[in-house]
C-alpha cells in the first residue's frame, strides 16, 4: 500500500488548492505508519475478497444480463454468467427508442435538467445554510438545526399527499420545478454539510474576516474548497436520488417526463421486451455508477483540510 | 434589566435580540433560500400529516376530525401493529448497531488503499445501494425450489434433504431479512465515513505515535474516531432512520402481508394502510408514533456517541 502523500502531489490541482497544499506541506513532516503483521494482512485480504464477491453480485448480474441472448435470460435454472454474449439487447432497445412518440432526446434532456438542477441547487443552498449553522452564533440557531434533523425521522410515505397538495397550491404542478424545488429542501444534505464544516478550525474564518472578506466570500472561497469530500459525497447521493425519479404524480405531460419513465415503459412490454429490459437496467445503473466513480476518485485525491487544523 | 454587564451598554432583552439578529443578517441571508424550500416541502407536509393523524381521511372525502381515535385503535386494538413494532425493534437493535459498525470498519479498511483502488473498492461495497437490482439477486438466491442457489448449495453439502421455501416459512423470514438488510447496510453512512476519514488531520497520527499509541486499534479509538465525531453522529442518525424504516426488502422478498405477518414492520404496516386501504389518517398516526420512537432512540444514541475516545 503506497502512502497517500504520493497520490496527492501527483494529482493535478487548481491553483487555489495548490496554495493550501503548500501550507499543508509545511505542517506535516514525513509520514510514519503503523504496520500490521503479515498474517493480519493476509487475513484482511481473504475477508475483503469474500465480502467483495458477495457485494459485487448486483454489478456482475447487471452486466451479464445485459449481454445475454433471450434464450439465456429465460433459462431455467438461471445462470449468473453469460455463455454467448451478444449486443442484440442494446440494438433492440435502440429500435424501440426510435419508435417513441416524443423524440427520445427529449427524455434525455428532461432527465438532465431534473437531475442536474435538483443536485446542484441542493448542494449549493444546503451548503449555504450549513455554514452559518456550523460556524456562526445567532438567535434561533439550535431550533433551525434540530428541525432539519427531526425532519429526517418522519416517514416520507405519509407526507407525499400533503406535498402534492402544496405543489398544486403553488401552481408548479406539471413543471420541472415540482421535482426540483422539493429536492432542494431535503434534510440530509444540510446535516451532512454542517457536520463537515464544524470540523474546520475557527481561525480559518477569523483570518479571512480580518482581511475584510464578506460572509459570502468566506463561504464560497474558504469553506467550500475545504469541505470538498463532503459536497462530492452529497452530490453522489443527490444524483442517485434525482436520477431515479420517474416524475410520478407530478409530471403529466409526456414531453416533460424523464428518461427513467420512458425506459420503464419499454420494459412493461412483457416477455418479448426482456432483452431490451436488461439493457435498460444496465443503462439506468451505469450512469450513476460513472458519476459515482468520478466523484469518488476526486474525493480521494484531495485532502486539503488536513494540515489546516491547529 | 438595566444593569451594566461588563463593558457592554445596557440593553433590554428585546433590543439585545434585535441587535443580535441585525448583526447576523448575513447568516440569515445565507440560510434564507434553503429554509424557504425546506419549510414548504418538508416542514409543512409533516405538520399536515400530524394534523391528519387526528382525522379519518380516505383521500376521497374531506378529512373528518376524530381526535385520538387513530392512536387509541393503533395502540390498544391493532394486534398486527404490535407484531410489526416487535419486528422493527429487532431490526433496530440487531441490524442498527451491526450495520453501523460494518460501515465504519469497511470505510476504515478501504481508506488504507491507493486512491484508484479505493474508488473501485468503494464502488464494489456500495454496489448493493447503487445498482437497484438487489431484490433480483436475493430472489435468485432464495428461490424456494432446488434450483435456488441457497437450496442448491445446502442440499449438495447435505445439510437439508429437500428444498426450503425460505420466504414462505414463518421462522426463516426474519433471519433472512436481517441478513439481507446487513448486506444492504453499506450506504449513506458508509460513504460519509469514507469522506470523513479524508478530513482527519494526518499530523495527528504522528503526534499520537509519539504519545505512545502502539497499535491500529488504539489509533482508531484515540485518534481517528474522535477526529471524525461529526460524521459519526451523522452516520448514527442515518442508521436510525434506516433501521426503523425497513420495509422495501420485506415487501419485495416476503410480500406485504408476509406469511402470518412474520416480516411485518412499522413501515410495511403504514404502507398497508396508506396505499392499500386508503386510510391516510391511520397511516399518519403510525408515522407519528414511528417518529417519536426514532427521536427517543436518537437522544439515547447521541448520548452514547459523545463518549467516543474517552
Amino acid at each position: 500500500m503506497a502512502p497517500n502523500v504520493k497520490a496527492q502531489t501527483a494529482a493535478p490541482l487548481p491553483p487555489k488548492i495548490v496554495k493550501l497544499q503548500k501550507k499543508m506541506a509545511r505542517a506535516s513532516g514525513p509520514k510514519k505508519k503503523l504496520n500490521r503483521s503479515r498474517a493480519g494482512n493476509a487475513l484482511l485480504f481473504i475477508v475483503m475478497g469474500i465480502c467483495g464477491v458477495f457485494m459485487a453480485l448486483p454489478l456482475v448480474m447487471i452486466v451479464n444480463n445485459a449481454l445475454k441472448p433471450l434464450d439465456e435470460i429465460y433459462q431455467f435454472p438461471p445462470r449468473i454468467f453469460v455463455r454467448n454474449p451478444t449486443l442484440s439487447n442494446f440494438s433492440d432497445l435502440f429500435v424501440l427508442m426510435n419508435e417513441s412518440w416524443v423524440p427520445f432526446s427529449r427524455y434525455v434532456f428532461n432527465t438532465l435538467i431534473i437531475t442536474l438542477g435538483g443536485m446542484a441547487g441542493h448542494v449549493i443552498i444546503a451548503s449555504m445554510a450549513a455554514y452559518p449553522l456550523a460556524k456562526n452564533k445567532f438567535p434561533g440557531k439550535k431550533l433551525l438545526f434540530s428541525l432539519v434533523v427531526l425532519s429526517l425521522m418522519f416517514s416520507w410515505t405519509v407526507t407525499e399527499i400533503p406535498k402534492y397538495l402544496i405543489i398544486s397550491w403553488l401552481g408548479i404542478n406539471n413543471t420541472y420545478a415540482a421535482l426540483i424545488l422539493p429536492a432542494w429542501g431535503f434534510g440530509m444534505g444540510l446535516y451532512l454539510m454542517k457536520q463537515f464544516m464544524e470540523q474546520l478550525p475557527d481561525s480559518l474564518m477569523e483570518s479571512a474576516r480580518l482581511q475584510g472578506a464578506s460572509e459570502w466570500q468566506i463561504f464560497w472561497r474558504i469553506v467550500m474548497p475545504n469541505v470538498r469530500p463532503a459536497w462530492l459525497t452529497l452530490a453522489i447521493f443527490q444524483f442517485q436520488q434525482m436520477w431515479g425519479t420517474t416524475g410520478g404524480i407530478y409530471l403529466r405531460s409526456e414531453e416533460l417526463k424523464p428518461l427513467q419513465y420512458s425506459l420503464q415503459q419499454i420494459t412493461t412490454g412483457g416477455i418479448s421486451r426482456a432483452g431490451a429490459g436488461a439493457a435498460v437496467t444496465f443503462i439506468i445503473a451505469a450512469v450513476p455508477i460513472i458519476f459515482f466513480l468520478v466523484c469518488q476518485s476526486s474525493i480521494l485525491e484531495t485532502m486539503t483540510t488536513s494540515g489546516m487544523k491547529e | 434589566m438595566n444593569r451594566v454587564e461588563g463593558k457592554r451598554p445596557a440593553l433590554s432583552r428585546g433590543a439585545a435580540l434585535r441587535h443580535d439578529i441585525r448583526k447576523n443578517a448575513a447568516s440569515y441571508l445565507l440560510m434564507a433560500p434553503y429554509y424557504t424550500v425546506f419549510f414548504f416541502f418538508t416542514v409543512l407536509p409533516v405538520l399536515m400529516s400530524v394534523y391528519l393523524s387526528f382525522n379519518y381521511f380516505n383521500m376521497l372525502e374531506a378529512p373528518r376530525w376524530i381526535g385520538w381515535g387513530n392512536y387509541i385503535k393503533l395502540l390498544l386494538e391493532d394486534d398486527i401493529f404490535i407484531i410489526s413494532l416487535r419486528n422493527t425493534l429487532i431490526f433496530a437493535v440487531v441490524t442498527g448497531p451491526v450495520s453501523y459498525m460494518l460501515c465504519l470498519l469497511f470505510a476504515w479498511i478501504i481508506n488504507e488503499f491507493r486512491p484508484k483502488v479505493r474508488a473501485l473498492l468503494t464502488l464494489v461495497f456500495y454496489a448493493p445501494s447503487i445498482c437497484g437490482n438487489a431484490y433480483m439477486v436475493w430472489n435468485l438466491i432464495l428461490t424456494g425450489d432446488r434450483y435456488g442457489y441457497l437450496n442448491g448449495i445446502l442440499m449438495r453439502v447435505g445439510l437439508i434433504n429437500e428444498a426450503v421455501l425460505w420466504m414462505q416459512t414463518e421462522k426463516y423470514v426474519m433471519p433472512v431479512l436481517i441478513v439481507v438488510q446487513l448486506w444492504l447496510s453499506l450506504g449513506t453512512g458508509f460513504l460519509s465515513f469514507i469522506a470523513g476519514l479524508q478530513t482527519v488531520d494526518k499530523s495527528m497520527y504522528e503526534a499520537a505515535a509519539i504519545d505512545g499509541v502502539r497499535n491500529r486499534w488504539q489509533e482508531l479509538w484515540f485518534v481517528t474516531l474522535p477526529a471524525m465525531k461529526p460524521q459519526l453522529l451523522f452516520g448514527a442518525v442515518m442508521q436510525i432512520t434506516q433501521s426503523f424504516a425497513v420495509a422495501d426488502i420485506s415487501i419485495n422478498l416476503a410480500g406485504n402481508p408476509s406469511v402470518n405477518y412474520s416480516g411485518a414492520t412499522i413501515v410495511t404496516h403504514l404502507l398497508d394502510y396508506g396505499s392499500t386501504r386508503l386510510d391516510m389518517g391511520y397511516a399518519s398516526a403510525i408515522a407519528t408514533i414511528l417518529f417519536l420512537l426514532m427521536v427517543g432512540t436518537n437522544k439515547l444514541v447521541q448520548k452514547v456517541l459523545r463518549r467516543v475516545g474517552e
